[in-house]
């Protein structure tokens, strides 16, 4: 790791350092408790059916025979599902429609892909859970499919929606289509760009939906009472947002429901939503007992996640003296059975890293017959900069110039304006750049068939409501709650910024997760939003147990509390009472707290806004082995502000993690369908992620341009990373073999059908 | 059908219990004792989560049944760390920040102590080839492959 620092090093003492996880022993000694490993007496098994077809009306569902199969203790259908209202709720990047929620919880009307959900059962063994689905009679009228965007956006496709009116276009459209939003961008004069730009780039690009990879398949175990009451223990990366569906795809109280954050096994944006949770808690209250249920990896792919794939079109104009004055997006993104792929996001970041005069950016979301699509990893970012990226490196070969030079010409700098309307707020973006020009590597002469490429990567981060709880124990530990289920490593970063803030050892805080009836609401953890919002909500809360810790300290001196100052960890007499008594330390404090007032403890709520983006800057060196078409990774760099890494170690982990599924993203994985519209490869065999064989050390470059808004200067760090590497690899196969692929996976036939047609 | 008694040696301890025949190892260990440390990624043998050693074989135990370790020994990550003294792959996966998500972690854990008993001077390229069979998909494996190298090493001095 190398790292770039360009403000001065405060005097830190845990923030900044990477001390052993508080989750950690558990989580090497097997007791860590993931979603599906709880049990509780009398719990069922529930398992799930799902559709054979890619699209097909309902005519009927009859579960009379699984019923009567002995030990089968419930079986459920859409009916037993209160219908929703049609209406998209929330801000509209992340729009929410319950009426589609419901349906893709359990088929109602129609099934919509293969692995759509349309009945559950919970009996005493997973065995005749499994017999019991097998019984379930359905009636299926088979409709024609439509898998692939392009066709899905042709005026005669299958309509999945019959009564679908795109949004976005005024006046709206009067015919139904399967493209539910249009959206567009523009900033500028477009043509008058083109018409002074010395040089043009137009090429079109296609994706493949990719999906998220956890390694722990969704689980979750649920258990009611007779009054209304529910608990659910589940993997997820927001237990709150399991509350807020359930609660409402249910129409229970929310104070009724209380949810358990489980130890989670990967997510990357897929349990940002719920598919098991509603079932197993309609299966207990239905059986009277409690309910698990596991997903196997076929339904994590073929009834959960991925990403969209998409097609896409992009032009750019520049200067021969590389400056990029106008620029043309046009992306289409599937959005799988229900609307909401990522397109806006795509839209909005494609140009966001650059300050480019003239723009337009068009988006469509198109519905298509595959599993609905779910948050990945920076959502929508990745796939607009495959095609942004990989276009403007064709761009500065046509002007002779260095990639990264070309881009640190046209960096967005604070006040830059964003095509959606905003401005950038924050630097980082040149200075990670020169950090990676500044890599030893970057100019190192390679050999044969091996080529260099880079590319960048832009992601909004997030801000946005957490809640953190602080108790000082007696012996002057401390105990950190907080709402956010920790994925890699964020219990470890809370503990660092309370230490620190109180000027106690990290050892003496233990960071908790308290579920949803015991911590105020916190959003799920994504959006790489947690270190900044919920340490901020955590920093506030230990900033409030200082007051109070000066305030008893106060009592006990018997002086005004505006006379007591927290410093190293203690409380000191100061102004005209300094130096009148020796200072009291957190820990004696904290052994007083019966005799001056009881217990210390201080929560804080908020809604965190000033988040800094994130910016990325990678670059790949490949190997093209031109009879087999196989692209090996040889060197990979990549550099990303974090503003401040608290855990300089899992920053680092973040970006290799990131840097990797990007890898196979760009080189392997992709949803294979049939002509019969169903998946051919749900699992890991031939859905292939990257292995530790197909990969080298990937080098890192922290660069910390710290952000005003965060006490310790923190932007988030998981997801921009995730942006640069398709179209870093491919530009590196491009000056490997002199041919530009512009169609994801670059897997072996593609790489080699490239060199078998010629140069483009 | 009737369940199938088995009599086994599970982390240095003699165990029984029933099973159906069709349950696997996994399941066994899972839902009939209790020790959820061993992993369910796949149930097919691709990802490595539920990896144990059988009498001293690595292998996945989604692919074995319950019934065959009929009179075998069978170690999980339970069975790993002597007490509270962590085995020292265990402490350098720690050290280094090898985990993120822990869900591999075991099975991970488990596939490198059978490499590093095996060798206890691997390269670089003979761990990501033992492990290739242990998906990870949120550390990119960089710092698994460190504390493994890292591991062997402190083991090769003491």
């Amino acid at each position: 790791m190398a790292s770039v620092i360009t403000t001065p090093e405060k005097e830190l003492k845990v923030v900044g350092t990477s001390p052993v996880r508080p989750d950690g022993v558990p989580k090497v000694t097997g007791t860590a408790q993931y979603g599906a490993d709880f049990t509780l007496p009398g719990m069922l098994w529930g398992k799930i059916l799902r559709s054979p077809h890619a699209h097909a009306r309902i005519r009927s569902i009859d579960t009379s025979k699984a019923e009567k199969l002995k030990g089968v203790k419930a079986v459920m259908t859409s009916k037993d599902l209160p219908d929703q209202k049609f209406e998209y709720v929330g801000p509209e990047r992340v729009a929410v429609n319950f009426w589609h929620m419901t349906r893709n919880i359990m088929a109602r009307e129609k099934v919509l892909y293969e692995g759509h959900a349309l009945a559950a059962v919970a009996a005493t063994t997973p065995a005749i859970a499994e017999e019991a689905l097998k019984l379930i009679e359905v009636d299926y009228e088979v409709l024609p499919h439509v898998i692939d965007v392009d066709e899905a956006m042709k005026p005669d496709a299958p309509l999945l929606h019959e009564d679908m009116i795109t949004r976005g276009i005024e006046p709206a459209p009067t015919k139904p289509s399967n493209i539910s939003k249009k959206i567009e961008y523009k900033m500028g004069d477009i043509d008058a760009g083109f018409a002074s730009a010395d040089k043009i780039v137009e090429m079109s690009f296609r994706t493949a939906p990719v999906h998220q990879g956890y390694i722990e398949p969704h689980a979750c175990l649920a258990r009611t009472d007779a009054d209304g009451q529910a608990e659910v223990w589940v993997s997820t990366q927001g237990h709150f947002v399991v509350r807020t569906m359930v609660c409402k795809l249910l129409s229970m109280r929310t104070g009724d429901l209380r949810v358990h954050a489980a130890e989670i096994g990967g997510a990357f944006g897929g349990k940002t939503v719920v598919y098991v949770e509603p079932v197993a808690v309609v299966l207990a209250r239905k059986s009277g007992h409690p309910v698990k249920i596991m997903m196997s990896r076929e339904e994590v792919f073929r009834g959960t996640g991925p990403t969209s794939g998409a097609s896409m079109k992009i032009k750019i104009g520049v200067t021969r003296e590389g400056k990029i004055v106008a620029a043309d997006a046009l992306y289409k993104y599937q959005a799988g059975a229900f609307p909401g792929s990522p397109v806006m996001n795509g839209c909005m970041c494609g140009f966001a890293p650059y300050d480019i005069p003239n723009q337009r950016t068009l988006g469509y979301d198109v519905v298509c017959n595959r599993p609905k699509s779910v948050a990945y990893r920076a959502p929508g970012s990745p796939i607009s900069a495959f095609a942004v990226e990989s276009t403007l490196d064709a761009c500065a070969k046509k002007i002779g110039m260095d990639p990264i030079q070309l881009r640190i010409k046209n960096a967005a700098k604070p006040g830059t304006p964003l095509v959606y309307g905003e401005k950038i707020n924050h630097a980082g973006f040149a200075e990670t750049l020169q950090a990676l020009y500044k890599h030893p590597a970057w100019l190192k002469p390679l050999g044969k068939n091996q080529g260099r490429g880079m590319a960048c990567g832009y992601w909004f981060n997030g801000g946005g409501e957490s809640s953190a709880t602080v108790h000082v124990n007696e012996d002057g530990t401390a105990v950190v709650a907080t709402g956010s289920p920790d994925i890699g490593g964020s219990r470890a970063s809370m503990a660092q910024m309370a230490a620190e803030t109180l000027g106690i050892a990290y050892e003496a805080v233990r960071p908790i997760i308290a579920d949803t009836n015991s911590v105020g609401y916190t959003q799920a953890t994504g959006g790489s939003r947690v270190t900044y919002a919920t340490g901020r909500a955590v920093i506030d809360a230990c900033k409030k147990v200082i007051n109070e810790m000066c305030a008893r300290a106060a009592k006990i001196w018997k002086i005004d509390v505006t006379d007591v100052i927290w410093e190293d960890g203690a409380a000191r007499p100061a102004g005209a009472r300094a130096g009148e008594f020796p200072p009291m330390t957190f820990k004696e404090i904290a052994s007083k707290r019966t005799a001056t007032g009881g217990p210390i403890v201080a929560a804080s709520a908020l809604n965190a806004g000033g988040q800094g983006p994130g910016f990325a800057a990678q670059f790949a060196d490949v190997e093209v082995d031109t009879e087999t078409g196989q692209v090996k990774i040889l060197r990979y760099v990549a550099a990303q502000d974090a503003g401040r890494a608290i855990h300089p170690k899992y920053v680092e982990g973040q970006i290799q993690g990131g840097v990797v599924q990007g890898i196979g993203w760009a080189l392997n994985e992709e949803y294979i369908y049939n002509k019969e519209g169903k998946l051919d490869n749900p699992g890991f065999l031939d859905y292939r992620i990257p292995v530790a064989s197909d990969l080298p050390m990937i080098d890192t470059i922290i660069v910390e341009v710290p952000n005003p808004n965060h006490p310790f200067g923190v932007k988030g760090v998981a997801e921009a990373n995730i942006v640069p590497p398709m179209a870093a690899i491919a530009n590196a196969i491009n000056n490997a073999i002199g041919r530009r692929l512009t169609e994801l996976p670059m897997s072996p036939p593609k790489v080699l059908a490239a060199i078998d047609a010629g140069a483009k | 059908m009737a369940k199938v008694h088995v009599e086994a040696t599970l982390n240095g301890n003699a165990v029984e219990f029933l099973c159906e025949t069709r349950q696997t190892l996994l399941q066994v260990l899972r839902d009939e004792l209790h020790l959820t440390g061993t992993k369910e990624g796949c149930a097919t043998g691709d990802c490595g989560a539920c990896s144990v050693t059988v009498d001293g074989r690595l292998m996945c135990s989604c692919l074995v049944l319950g019934a065959e370790v009929q009179g075998k020994t069978v170690q999980t990550i339970e069975g790993m760390a002597d007490g509270e003294k962590l085995h020292p792959l265990q402490q350098k996966f720690l050290e280094h920040a090898a985990l993120q998500c822990g869900i591999c972690t075991p099975g991970v854990l488990v596939a490198a102590k059978s490499l590093l008993e095996r060798n206890l001077n691997p390269t670089e390229e003979e761990v990501r080839y033992w492990l290739a069979g242990n998906l990870c998909r949120c550390t990119g494996y960089n710092k698994i492959i460190e504390a493994v190298l890292d591991a062997a090493s402190e083991m090769r001095r003491s």
